[in-house]
């Protein structure tokens, strides 16, 4: 038995937006913006944000491992739905991991994840650690071109680690490349090259060889080099002032993804992990009001992790998105004449969701002890016609479970962010049925029979008071795609 | 099973507002225009009667709780009056509890009125509400076509129809709805149509386009029953008398157990047996002659022909396309227009087909009267949607006795 990371799992949101949208947009006002119109970045669908991200990459990291050995979750981000609400809390009840648990939020900084690793390394209860951003952005801004949305998950224990860590250095200092305010909505950030030539460069070396004196190993060993950074060639800079060989660089994604944020440490090295075999080296690096540098070894471990979409998958798992004005529209940042539909009141009761937490958060069904049928939602008489045994439900989660279509359409009538509104009667093979939203769907991928799989996701925004609740809704079943 | 109700309810008068968009009435003032042509044609006073019924479903639009609206409205005497909501079936609901007074004895001579008000939201279609607290939760946030569009989806599968051959045969029921509508002044909608107008219309949702969705009205439907004896003591002659009134409602089973397609109405199949059980009635397809069903939608219509068990299952398309549901076919369906066309203020609806039957048993119907003037005649409502849903029959034809 040894301490070290378990499982990794991410998770990508589907749609993609082309840059191209984005300069074609802005171009006439910001000509700099016309050059940067390359490949594209991902943004969360309307019905995501940092909490539904981070369940996905959770419920990514947790293939084939036994959810119930977790002891603590752990959540990173700047971008949390809710700043007095444990955001870890509805990622671990989405879940289903129980109330036995510890759970905290780490915010603040583009290192949140970093750190909070660092801390999770030293040892303790076995933690699910959850990194995920939404990321702000004003129109026309320049990290509208770079940012991407996205999440990263880690299983971190005792075990038959994956990879253990042999390395770790930080340091911090008020260096202010950035920063948002609950006033200030977005990013407000310094010129480039003096976040380079002042930051970086001064500041990430120092850590890094730190990092590597502790693990007492030599720059030129390490096999890969996880650093977001948005400007060309800084990772590269930072590698060579640390000796570490240029070969051994990671790809920041930004191509094909975007950098997310405090999540995106994580993602590197997840990405890192799904190409990894036994023996390399691998080290992240946070960067944000000083850095974090860890050192990971591989372990044989590694080959014996079953399948997951991870990274790699969930870039497959793609949708082309050339409408920009859909992105504007989908994150607020354009205030569109929505319909009087969009005015009906979406109150959540508090009393109420907290009664029905298990079912609305959940996903958690009955199977009657019986007759042995299974629906959804639990209800204290059984559904079964033949049945209608009083009092005899045992929970049964829904979430894991595959769905067909047995009925669907595309609304253009009711009020959705995203029209139409998909959805249908999704029917479990194993038993139990529910009406459902759909989402992630294009409307000519419809038919009945079609495998669905389930997604926590935002079902409504109560704009009014601030809130927003959470439900699943049945989305296109993708097989996992990740380590062969 | 009961032995029924049958022939011991005639209906005394009965009285209908114009359907559409009443932009100059609040809804007590559709009450009176549809009360007082039901008054005048019962021949009493507002004083004898004994006990009433208000239908009204989406009363936040307009009326507001309870049944005082009504009681006031009208001036009734101080007399037990009670108001019921039961989805799209209230009209028929509010029918319902007035015959039961008179069947029971409870009331010599009861009412019952529907009335809705619903083009006071400032767009088209039903109201955008919420559905309750536990299921605002996790139900889809859902529109009427978008639920009822899905029994196309499940029927096209279950029956292997070409999607075209459903969309034709949906195409025939509402172009039929316009014809009809378009010889009844009351109706909202009065425009003849083609199968081009049809199927070429915006898409409202998958695959229901606008011309398969019904009017969404204001309107006012009432009746005045009584018992046979006490209509014949008033001097009526030619009664029409309730022959079944049965209300089935789901139990959950078709929205949380895989024993239902989703290709079907599982309340409309049962409260038609039972209704045809309480009418006497062995072979409806022979014996039934006229029938106005809840056409909410054009594929709601087409699957409720095989639910009254009037079409052979899968056979519904073929009946519809060769016109035997048309107003000079073998059993016209929707004559006055249906939902589609006469229009569908939801409380009034049920009370409205009612209203239709006792019209053309007569010989009342004007310009749409059938030639042969039917003797038996079913109505049908549907609340809710497809998966869980609330279904009202009623049978009405000529008394006998």
């Amino acid at each position: 038995m040894a301490y070290g990371i378990l499982s990794f799992g991410a998770y990508i949101p589907r749609l993609r937006l082309q840059r191209k949208a984005i300069a074609d947009a802005h171009g006439w006002f910001n000509a700099a913006l016309k050059g940067q119109g390359k490949g594209e970045r991902a943004i969360a669908n309307w019905d995501e944000d940092a909490v539904t991200m981070a369940v996905e990459a959770g419920r990514d990291c947790l293939v084939g491992q036994d959810a119930a050995k977790v002891e603590a979750v752990q959540m990173a981000s700047t971008t949390f739905p809710f700043l007095d609400r444990l955001n870890s809390g509805v990622v671990a009840e989405a879940l289903n991991l129980g109330q036995d648990l510890a759970a905290s939020d780490a915010g603040q900084t583009q290192r949140a994840a970093t750190s909070a690793l660092i801390s999770a390394l030293r040892g303790g209860p076995a933690t699910l650690l959850m990194a995920a951003e939404k990321r702000p952005v004003k129109a026309a801004s320049p990290l509208e071109m770079t940012a991407g949305d996205g999440a990263a998950a880690l299983l971190v224990g005792e075990g038959d680690p994956v990879a253990k860590l042999i390395g770790s250095a930080t340091r911090t200092t008020d260096f202010v490349d950035h920063y948002r305010t609950p006033e200030s909505e977005f990013d407000y950030q310094w010129e480039e090259r003096w976040i380079r030539d002042a930051g970086y460069m001064p500041l990430v070396p120092p850590v890094v060889k730190a990092c590597l004196a502790k693990a007492g190993i030599d720059a030129a060993d390490v096999t890969r080099f996880c650093m977001p950074a948005v400007l060309a060639k800084v990772a590269n800079s930072v590698a060579k002032a640390a000796g570490i060989p240029d070969a051994a660089v990671a790809d920041n994604l930004h191509a094909v993804c975007g950098e997310t944020g405090a999540a995106h440490p994580l993602v590197m090295l997840v990405a890192a992990l799904e190409e990894a075999k036994p023996g390399d080296r691998i080290m992240v690096v946070g960067f944000g009001q000083g850095a974090d540098a860890l050192l990971f070894e591989v372990t044989p471990a590694i080959a014996n992790l079953p399948a997951r979409l991870g990274v790699k998958g969930h870039l497959a798992r793609r949708r082309e998105e050339a409408n920009y004005s859909k992105f504007l529209a989908f994150n607020d940042t354009i205030e569109l004449e929505r319909g009087m539909r969009a005015e009906a009141d979406k109150q959540t009761p508090l009393s109420a969701l907290w009664r029905n937490r298990h079912t609305a958060t959940g996903f958690i069904g009955g199977k009657c002890s019986k007759c042995g049928t299974l629906q959804f939602p639990k209800t204290r008489i059984c559904v079964n016609p033949n049945c209608t045994a009083i009092d005899t439900q045992e929970n049964e989660p829904f979430s894991a479970k595959t769905g067909k279509i047995n009925s669907y359409t595309a609304d253009r009538l009711t009020y959705s962010p995203d029209p139409p509104a998909c959805y249908g009667m999704i029917q479990f093979e194993e038993g139990g049925r529910w009406m459902m939203d759909f989402t992630d769907v294009d409307e000519k991928d419809l038919a009945v029979g079609s495998p669905m799989r389930m997604m926590f996701r935002v079902k409504d925004v109560d704009s009014q008071r601030g809130f927003r609740r959470y439900f699943w809704k049945a989305a296109p079943a993708a097989h996992s795609s990740g380590r062969a | 099973m009961a032995k029924g109700i049958r022939d011991k309810v005639a209906i005394l008068g009965m009285g209908c507002s114009k359907f559409g968009e009443r932009w100059d009435m609040n809804a007590e003032d559709l009450m009176v225009e549809a009360y007082t042509e039901a008054l005048g044609d019962a021949g009493i006073e507002t004083k004898q009667i004994e006990a009433a019924w208000l239908g009204t479903a989406i009363e936040e639009q307009h009326v507001g709780k309870s049944a005082v609206p009504l009681a006031v409205a009208l001036r009734l005497p101080y007399i037990p009056v009670t108001r019921v909501e039961n989805y799209c079936a209230t009209g028929t609901e509010a029918f319902r509890g007035a015959v039961y007074a008179v069947a029971s004895g409870a009331a010599d001579i009861a009412l019952a009125l529907g009335v809705e008000k619903l083009k006071d939201t400032g767009y088209g279609g039903l109201p955008q509400r919420g559905r309750g607290t536990v299921p605002n939760m996790t139900w889809p946030n859902a529109s009427a076509p978008g639920y009822f569009a899905q029994l196309a989806a499940a029927y096209r599968a279950k029956h292997g129809s070409a999607p075209e051959d459903l969309k034709r045969a949906m195409a025939h029921v509402s172009v039929k709805s316009h014809d009809n509508g378009g010889r009844n002044a009351k109706a909202h909608l009065r425009n003849k149509i083609t199968i081009d107008t049809v199927l070429n219309s915006p898409m409202i949702a998958e695959p229901l386009g606008l011309y398969d969705c019904c009017g969404v009205s204001d309107g006012a439907a009432c009746a005045i029953v009584t018992t046979p004896e006490i209509a014949r003591s008033l001097g009526k002659k030619d009664l029409i008398t309730v022959k079944a009134l049965q209300v089935a409602v789901s139990n959950g089973t078709e929205a949380q157990h895989n024993s239902w397609d989703g290709s079907y109405f599982a309340t409309t199949r049962i409260a038609a047996t039972r209704a045809y059980q309480e009418a006497g009635v062995q072979k409806p397809r022979d014996e039934i002659s006229l029938i106005e069903v809840h056409d909410c939608f054009s594929v709601t219509e087409l699957v409720t022909m095989e639910d009254l068990h009037i079409s052979a299952e899968g056979r519904a398309i073929h009946d519809i396309l060769d016109g035997f549901y048309d107003a000079d076919g073998t059993i016209p369906c929707q004559i006055d227009g249906g939902l589609k066309c006469f229009g569908h203020p939801i409380g009034a609806s049920g009370l409205r087909m009612i209203y239709e039957m006792y019209l053309q048993m007569q010989g009342r119907a004007g310009d749409r009267q059938r030639k042969d003037t039917p003797r038996l005649g079913l109505t049908h409502n549907l609340g809710g949607f497809p998966h869980q849903n609330v279904c009202s029959i009623s049978i009405v034809g000529r008394y006998e006795g």
